[in-house]
């Protein structure tokens, strides 16, 4: 059999496809938390730097098409191991015993599936605009940069520029506490998934053992608490009163 | 002199899963054994059971077993939802009486696995792990006479690994207690031993390859990483040797599908 045959078709094939693809997934998750976290500066740098993303245009494209398509196997590989494990076991035991299986580990698909309900909505929120409309980035007024945005040295916004006012939809977003509660339950669950599956990715690669698997777990649970407390820190500081939408000298008047 | 015995007497309830046949309806049956002596292993307790079982004229308890010694892989079964009982690093054979108390249930169930079919209340047919080893095949070691004492060197460390992981009965105790019934610790085992040396080179490819196809093809599930395998072996194998399997079958993989093969020549295991 060849690699791409053995990878999409054999058991640990498969397993290394869902390290692979929780790999590109766990990049971009950081990514998104890094980037997200400008909500806490000057309005400039949030709108500065979704403006930079949206004109990035094909290669914005190829990102999105990439992590569709990881999305995409990682779901399908678990579907299908699923059923796979399902079968290998048919008549099930009288006594059920667990002898060192984590929690998370033993909660994986229940919050794979919470996660990726929770994708969709994020994507009819702050993508799409289905949900919560009024507040969508196209419905509000449009956000004037005070200062050039630069990314890694390079300007890329221009100082003055018309740009789509992202921190005030998020702001205005999560000023509804059952949004807000939803998210951070949401990135709780995708943290306790990671806390499984961050470890569990060197595992099935191959380069985890005992020599280093104690300093691997540490690594996984600082990350996964540093995650959810950096994730839910947005929703919550709203919530708290401590981010205020755009002040209407920085914006257009409303189409 | 024989030092005084601490051994003590204990009553207990044993429920067995009986099932007369493979194709044969199963349930737990409830069975008294009284006055167990606390140093008696636990097949003897079930011998004891099955011994008063034949003189009432009833069938006895079928279970597997063989050398009592924790070295044959022979005996099975699921002691309150543990394979080989509550012990750690140990067989069936060699949980005593003593690990339990006066008054308990106990549950006795046969190891569950679509590919580990029953063949009678808690004996189960394990072949398939005979057809994974066949699966194995050969290594190229020349044969005649012995070879000189140390003439291949093997490292120290991989000589010790590598007895880690020949340390493997065979039991089943990895499938019994992987909620997905996977065979992969059996079979990282049994790749790994053999990879870690050098007389396992040649054939190192073709070898992880074969064994995991044949695995797959069983009918055993998949590996989560939950390390139950590990926790219940009684010869304690680390899942460690799992991650070289990963390892072994992805570089594998690669070299088949990049490494230049003659077009002209055919046979061996490379």
């Amino acid at each position: 059999m060849n690699l791409v045959g053995s990878l999409f078709s054999s058991s640990i094939g498969r397993k290394i496809l869902m390290a692979v693809t929780g790999v590109i997934l766990v990049g971009f998750i950081i990514g998104h938390l890094v980037g997200n976290l400008q909500v806490f500066q000057d309005p400039d740098h949030l709108n500065g730097y979704g403006a930079f993303l949206h004109n990035l245009g094909p290669l914005l494209w190829v990102a999105r098409i990439g992590l569709l398509v990881a999305v995409f196997i990682h779901i399908w590989v678990a579907t299908v191991l699923t059923i796979e494990n399902h079968a290998a076991r048919q008549v099930k035991y009288g006594v059920k015993h667990t002898i060192r299986a984590t929690l998370a580990s033993r909660l994986m698909r229940w919050t794979g599936v919470v996660v990726l309900a929770f994708i969709v909505y994020h994507l009819a929120h702050f993508t799409f605009g289905y949900a919560q409309a009024s507040t969508f980035k196209e419905n509000i007024p449009h956000y004037f940069m005070a200062e050039q945005y630069r990314v890694a040295g390079f300007p890329v916004i221009d100082k003055g520029a018309e740009v789509l006012d992202l921190r005030t939809m998020v702001i205005l977003g999560f000023q509804q506490p059952i949004v807000a509660v939803f998210y951070m339950i949401a990135v709780g669950l995708l943290s306790v998934h990671l806390l499984h599956g961050f470890d569990s990715m060197f595992q099935s690669i191959g380069w985890r053992s005992a020599k280093w698997a104690g300093a691997l777990r540490k690594v996984t649970i600082a990350f996964c608490l540093a995650y959810f407390l950096a994730n839910a820190a947005i929703p919550g500081a709203v919530l708290a009163g401590k981010l205020q939408p755009s002040e209407p000298a920085r914006v257009a008047a409303h189409r | 002199m024989v030092a005084e015995t601490k051994s003590k007497s204990l009553s207990i309830t044993l429920r067995v899963w009986r099932q007369a046949g493979p194709a044969a309806p199963g349930g737990f049956v409830d069975y008294a054994a009284k006055n167990l002596s606390s140093d008696m292993s636990f097949l003897e307790m079930l011998d004891v059971v099955n011994d008063e079982l034949t003189m009432k004229g009833e069938e006895p308890i079928a279970f597997a077993h063989d050398c009592r010694e924790g070295i044959c892989g022979t005996c099975s079964c699921m002691i309150n939802g543990k394979p080989h009982g509550p012990g750690h690093g140990i067989a069936t054979c060699q949980t005593y009486m003593r690990s339990f108390t006066d008054g308990d249930v106990i549950v006795v169930e046969p190891f569950r696995a679509r590919a580990f079919p029953l063949i009678k209340d808690l004996v189960v047919d394990r072949s398939a792990f005979d057809k994974i080893i066949q699966a194995g095949g050969f290594i190229s070691v020349r044969t005649g006479a012995a070879p000189d004492a140390n003439s291949i060197p093997v490292p120290k460390p991989d000589a010790d690994l590598a007895m880690d992981a020949a340390a493997c009965i065979g039991c089943g105790a990895c499938v019994a207690a992987c909620k997905n019934a996977s065979a992969m610790l059996f079979v990282a085992a049994k790749v790994s031993q053999l990879g870690l040396f050098p007389q396992g080179q040649p054939e190192r490819d073709s070898r992880v390859l074969s064994m995991v196809g044949t695995m797959d093809s069983l009918g055993f599930g998949n590996c989560t990483n939950q390390y139950e395998c590990s926790a219940a072996c009684p010869k304690v194998i680390s899942h460690d040797f799992i991650a070289r399997m990963n390892r072994d079958y992805l570089r594998a993989s690669v070299r088949a599908t990049f490494k230049p093969a003659s077009a002209s020549a055919a046979g061996g295991g490379g």
